[in-house]
């Protein structure tokens, strides 16, 4: 039994709608067919749906989180729910849609690997899908699948379908946006999401379920450019590990191996890699995600925020840096303010320069003319950094190509960009 | 070429989980690890192992004892201690309540489980430590699903669950003010079954009361609880003797014991993948109210 689960991946998603599109119900339904939800839990919300003198056990209350928002009937934060098929097992980043939460929708965004996007077959693709879609594509979520919801509520007409795919379609060619997926179904029903629907035999494709269970991430990270950002150094001071010195670290890009010839930047020192070390033993190779602890050659010194890359392919060293920037804090972007900045394991002070424009994202229109920016607006800056970091642009490495922003004197996060 | 470079779940959960340990190693002066003697942090003390490995753990271990313990329990964690060669506090309940610090509840449903938020915010004060890990997994309740990994608390210890910072990638913000501290809890990506899963994979040596057992337990409010001196039971409360095993490990008045024969961790895992009741669904102290979990993490329990 351990070793048949030995080969199950994870896939993370983020979910971004509003209470009127069925998104709760459409969680609630995978929750429920996929036999994730417990007894104490179903027994709970029946309940619940009892008690408000709903019709049925409505699935959505299993996704109602904390007390404000529940006495609020909406959700204001990103909730994480968990479940798992025989293939895969997956984190479900459940965010709530309304244009105020746009930097909800962005942190769910930022570690996904598909993108559910729902719309109402009735109203088809509206404003909110666009936002939707725009930051998927601007979080570099590789693979998106539009749910066409509530078919039911249009007799599983095929007509409405291909009208909201052509409409998004003609949309998102405006995007960076490479895989794209159209779902017809009925959360409510249960059509097409784990079960395949006997009332829509027009389409071919597959269920939900099928499709979150086979889309291929094996190349959603960075396989060619190496990069380790150093954590923390590892020094037993042991009698058995006397001259023991560890670059610990999450590979964020490439390949390593041992024997591999290196460069340590800031500082630009070569070496080869003498071992790469872990708890079970030696490896001969470490690739992204992986946690390790690199063993070089030569004694040099390094410390944490520095990074270890192959010496003809390296990142960008820049003190200049343009970034797509969400605001995420109540008091606006200062222009010409001093902030914290956080990049890989490395931390700076830096001032925003320039504010390039303001991004309408419902239009992406650019506004260079108000370019004052409040939460949960994106625009696009000019930072300058008092260290230089180590860069890759966002496309091409998400890890080593996104920062935050931490305001000084709250210590609060305030922003995250996102490299270009 | 992609193809072979894919970890499966266990082990990517095993990488993101280290990174977040060595952050907090190299983001906080004076972090402590939350040790309850459960299978989460018996969890956390082997991903801790592996994260620093061949150095110790730079973590000091805090346990927060009620006095009510099951005695498997703190055998189980005084091995673990010198096995690992960690340092180990341990906040007393029992000391609390006999300097006056906190008062103790009485009657049947009595429990110090509420106590340990005092003693655990008067031990991270005293200690002045800046962060302290925990095992708490957003699976485990609907006010964990919305937890932070890196979770800020105010000079009070307290949560504000509407004021959070916001987590994205892998970039943790744990700048604080003086006197703050932070709640971090690395494992907050598993379920139960992937804990399961990964002690087999891992064979890590488990507590007993983890394992089918023949104990005397009686019900209370659909739960069965373990016959122990500082349980009173009621006069229609009679004993029974059962095969059962724990699936939390907690304050031994709080903690429900299940009915089951698995006696390996196959046979938990087995057991695991089709419960039909949450694991916390034994525990009274979530039972005291809709909200009660919410309600206690405000106030600063884990």
């Amino acid at each position: 039994m351990v070793n048949s689960l030995a080969h199950t991946e994870l896939l993370r998603f983020t979910t971004a709608g509003s209470v009127d599109d069925g998104k709760s119900t459409l969680i609630g339904r995978l929750l429920y067919d996929s036999k994730s939800i417990f007894e104490d839990q179903y027994e709970a919300i029946s309940q619940t749906s009892a008690k408000r003198g709903e019709e049925g056990v409505n699935l959505a209350l299993l996704t109602d989180g904390l007390k404000a928002e529940r006495e609020q009937g909406i959700t204001i934060d990103v909730a994480y729910r968990y479940f798992a098929t025989p293939k895969r097992k997956f984190i479900i980043a459940d965010t709530p849609g309304h244009i105020q939460y746009t930097r909800n929708m962005v942190t769910g965004a930022s570690t996904a690997n598909v993108a559910l996007i729902l719309v109402d077959a009735r109203k088809g693709v509206v404003e909110q899908t666009r936002r939707h879609a725009f930051i998927a594509s601007l979080l570099q979520i590789p693979h998106l699948i539009v749910c066409i919801n509530k078919m039911d509520l249009v007799d599983f007409n095929e007509e409405a379908y291909n009208r909201i795919k052509d409409d998004f379609s003609a949309f998102s060619h405006r995007l960076d946006v490479k895989d794209v997926d159209f779902i017809p179904m009925s959360a409510l029903l249960g059509d097409n999401v784990v079960d395949r629907s006997t009332n829509m035999d027009w389409y071919g494709g597959s269920t939900l379920l099928y499709a979150l269970e086979n889309v291929h991430i094996g190349s959603d990270n960075n396989f060619i450019d190496c990069r380790l950002p150093v954590q923390t150094v590892i020094r037993p001071y042991s009698d058995e590990y006397h001259d023991y010195r560890g670059y610990a670290g999450r590979i964020a890009g490439g390949v390593f191996k041992k024997g591999d010839e290196v460069v340590v930047l800031p500082s630009g020192f070569s070496s080869r890699i003498a071992k790469i070390d872990s708890y079970d033993g030696e490896l001969e190779e470490a690739f992204p995600p992986m946690s390790v602890t690199l063993l070089l050659e030569d004694d040099i010194d390094i410390s944490r925020g520095d990074m270890i890359v192959r010496p003809n392919n390296q990142p960008d060293v820049t003190q200049d840096v343009e970034v797509m920037l969400c605001w995420f804090n109540e008091r606006p972007l200062q222009p010409r303010g001093k902030y914290a900045i956080m990049h890989t394991t490395q931390e700076a002070r830096c001032i925003i320069k320039d504010v390039r424009y303001r991004l309408d994202i419902n239009t992406l229109h650019r506004d260079e003319e108000n370019k004052e920016i409040k939460m949960n607006d994106i625009c696009r800056v000019l930072l300058r950094t008092t260290a230089p970091l180590l860069t890759d642009p966002y496309r091409k490495n998400r890890i080593t190509g996104s920062i935050i922003l931490v305001d000084e004197q709250t210590n609060e996060t305030v922003a995250a960009g996102m490299i270009i | 070429m992609t193809s072979n470079y894919q970890l499966n779940h266990l082990r990517e959960l095993e990488s993101e989980s280290i990174f977040v340990l060595r952050e907090v190693a190299a983001q906080f002066e004076n972090p402590v690890l939350l040790f309850s003697g459960g299978k989460d942090s018996i969890l956390m003390v082997h991903l801790a192992v592996k994260a620093f490995y061949p150095a110790k753990i730079p973590f000091t271990l805090l346990h927060v004892d009620t006095g009510h313990n099951f005695q498997e329990t703190i055998d189980y964690r005084d091995r673990l201690v010198d096995h690992i060669g960690a340092n180990l506090i341990v906040g007393s309940v029992q000391e609390a309540i006999d300097n006056g610090m906190v008062r103790e509840e009485t009657g049947y449903n009595a429990t110090r489980n509420y106590l340990q938020t005092a003693v655990l915010l008067d031990s991270l004060e005293k200690g002045k430590y800046d962060a302290a890990l925990g095992g708490g997994r957003r699976d485990e309740e609907k006010a964990r699903a919305k937890e932070r990994f890196f979770s800020h608390r105010d000079e009070f210890g307290q949560w504000d669950p509407k004021n959070q910072r916001p987590e994205l990638w892998n970039l943790f913000n744990g700048r604080k003010q003086y006197g703050e501290h932070f709640r971090v809890f690395p494992i907050s990506n598993w379920t139960e079954l992937d804990v399961w899963q990964y002690l087999a994979v891992e064979e890590v040596e488990l507590p007993s009361l983890y394992f089918a057992h023949e104990r005397n337990v009686f019900r209370r409010d659909g739960m069965l609880l373990a016959e122990s001196e500082y349980l009173p039971r009621r006069p229609e409360e009679k004993l029974e003797k059962m095969t059962v095993r724990c699936r939390t490990i907690g304050d031994i008045t709080c903690t429900g014991v299940w009915k089951s024969e698995a006696s390996t961790l196959e046979d938990i895992i087995a057991e695991v993948s089709i419960a039909r009741q949450t694991e916390r669904g034994g525990r009274a102290d979530d039972k005291r109210s809709e909200t009660a979990m919410e309600d206690r993490k405000k106030q600063g329990y884990f």
